[in-house]
């Protein structure tokens, strides 16, 4: 029974949700709204789980003093002390911890903000490095690959207005709005093929692997 | 060692300083490179002036995280700076945990150019609702499934600018900013399903992958990078609604001269390794 209940409510919800999508009318529409309210519930638990996860995988390798353990350590001191922080605000300012002037605002903007901003910064540097030393017409592909890459980046960066940058500028959203487009397209088209697919497996219960 | 593998072999942190210095320089002297502006871009804006002003909302969602601010919150405020002139309202969601701090930041920090608006009669904050793909589809529905308050607790009910707003059909437009994925789910569930308008401003990296959406319609139009938010800088600034500081058009120049560093170092590269390459052939041959 273990796991028959969850099948059955997988194909139940599934078969529900998708004859509310194509027939969005009484009673398929206020079934669905109950298992969007349910749906939203659940999420809210999914970040509990993930909480649980993340600090029992970093507490074990902790206690265990793996290599790189000190990462954990520091990620479960401000795990913590962001946790609380947020608490704190939210009793404080009456359920919104992020109210302009609370604690939890202050962590985020001066800390959270810069910090995160600052790590995506640093990979101008790392593609820059690697751009000189990769980026090499080794092969036919690559060579293919880096003229279209100098094409682009040159139609896109803006240095003065003559006939030769508006023809580059023209180029390049050619070459976004076709070759590129065609390319993209097809990855969507198989990857929405793949997603079909896939979805029926589940609800029809031929694929189970999300129940281990 | 000839002079090209010296090249080939540069230390990178010559290349981190001329990074920094292409950076950096811009800012300090602005070059005012020349920007045109793209029809996506172009799109996006047009579709806002077409909201009636005190009429149906814009709604924003701020799906990003403090990461990718650079490129996006600099849409958030021309977005918020355009409707707030204009008189247009604003609904502000987040279905990514960080973006609820992210409008709160964008808020806060155009909120003071503009003292006449208020929380509940010219914008509505609705904060950050987990589970993307069932708070999307319950906007169809009812905002109030997902969003029985606003993000300060307020039932929306009570807020004068939500009296005659229930679902998409009183939603004049979204324009989704995203750091993700999340745009796609936007276009399965309120495009195709409710048939609700979007428009959407991501990274510069994660552009190319929605071309697809743009050519179909399903996006009516899209601000991409920091380019994209320039152009609708300029947008805003030449039908004259603002004067403030233009972040994203002051950044473009940083952005154009690394953009030119990096090709320059790519050229520069590719010399050193066809040279090198033919230094070897010679050395081989003449033994």
């Amino acid at each position: 029974m273990r796991r028959q209940i969850p099948l059955i409510l997988t194909f139940l919800t599934g078969i529900a949700i998708f004859i509310a999508f194509f027939i969005p009318h009484k009673p398929f529409n206020e079934v669905q709204d109950i298992l969007l309210d349910w749906a939203i519930i659940i999420a809210g638990f999914a970040l509990l789980l993930g909480i649980h996860s993340l600090l029992r995988k970093h507490i074990t390798h902790i206690k265990k003093k793996d290599g790189g353990w000190g990462y954990s350590l520091i990620l479960t001191f401000f795990f913590v002390g962001v946790f609380t922080v947020g608490i704190f605000s939210a009793i404080q300012y009456k359920g919104y911890s992020l109210t302009p002037g609370s604690l939890l605002y202050f962590v985020y903007d001066y800390m959270v903000i810069p910090l995160s901003a600052t790590m995506f910064a640093l990979l101008a540097f790392f593609i820059a490095s690697a751009a000189y030393r990769a980026f090499r017409a080794r092969r036919l592909n690559a060579t293919l690959l880096l003229i279209a890459a100098v094409v682009v980046m040159l139609g896109r960066v803006p240095i003065m207005e003559n006939a030769f940058f508006n023809f580059l500028s023209r180029f390049s959203d050619w070459f976004m709005f076709i070759p590129q487009m065609a390319a993209k397209r097809g990855i969507l088209i198989g990857v929405a093929l793949g997603a079909f697919a896939m979805s029926l497996r589940i609800i029809l219960g031929i694929e189970r692997t999300y129940l281990q | 060692m000839n002079f090209w593998k010296k090249v080939m072999k540069l230390n990178r942190r010559w290349i981190f300083l001329l990074i920094a210095l292409a950076v950096f320089i811009p800012f300090l002297k602005p070059l005012r490179l020349p920007l045109s502006i793209t029809k996506p871009a172009k799109d996006v804006f047009d579709a806002v002036e077409s909201i009636p002003p005190e009429g149906p909302p814009l709604l924003i969602a701020t799906d990003y995280a403090p990461s990718t601010a650079p490129e996006l919150d600099p849409m958030l405020y021309a977005l918020l700076r355009h409707c707030f002139v204009t008189k247009r309202r604003v609904m502000l969601l987040a279905l990514y945990p960080q973006g609820a701090g992210m409008a709160q930041a964008g808020l806060d920090f155009i909120l003071p150019e503009f003292p006449d608006v208020k929380s509940g009669e010219d914008y509505v904050f609705l904060g950050y609702q987990p589970g993307v793909q069932a708070v999307v589809m319950s906007l169809g529905e009812d905002v109030r499934l997902a969003f029985p308050t606003d993000a300060y607790g307020v039932s929306l009910d009570s807020l004068p600018m939500m009296e005659h707003v229930r679902n998409y059909d009183d939603i004049a437009l979204v324009v989704d900013l995203a750091g993700s994925s999340i745009p796609i789910t936007w276009v399965i569930y309120a495009v195709a399903r409710y048939g609700q308008r979007l428009g959407v401003g991501v990274t510069a990296v994660s552009a190319a992958q929605y071309y697809p959406y743009l050519n179909s319609g399903q996006f009516i139009g899209m601000l991409g990078g920091l380019k994209g938010a320039a152009e609708y800088e300029i947008l805003i600034q030449q039908k004259g609604y603002t004067e403030a500081r233009q972040i994203a058009t002051i950044g473009m120049d940083s952005q154009s001269i690394a953009h030119l560093v990096i090709l320059a170092l790519i050229i520069i590269g590719n010399i050193a390794f066809f040279a090198s390459k033919s230094h070897k052939k010679k050395g081989t041959s003449s033994k």
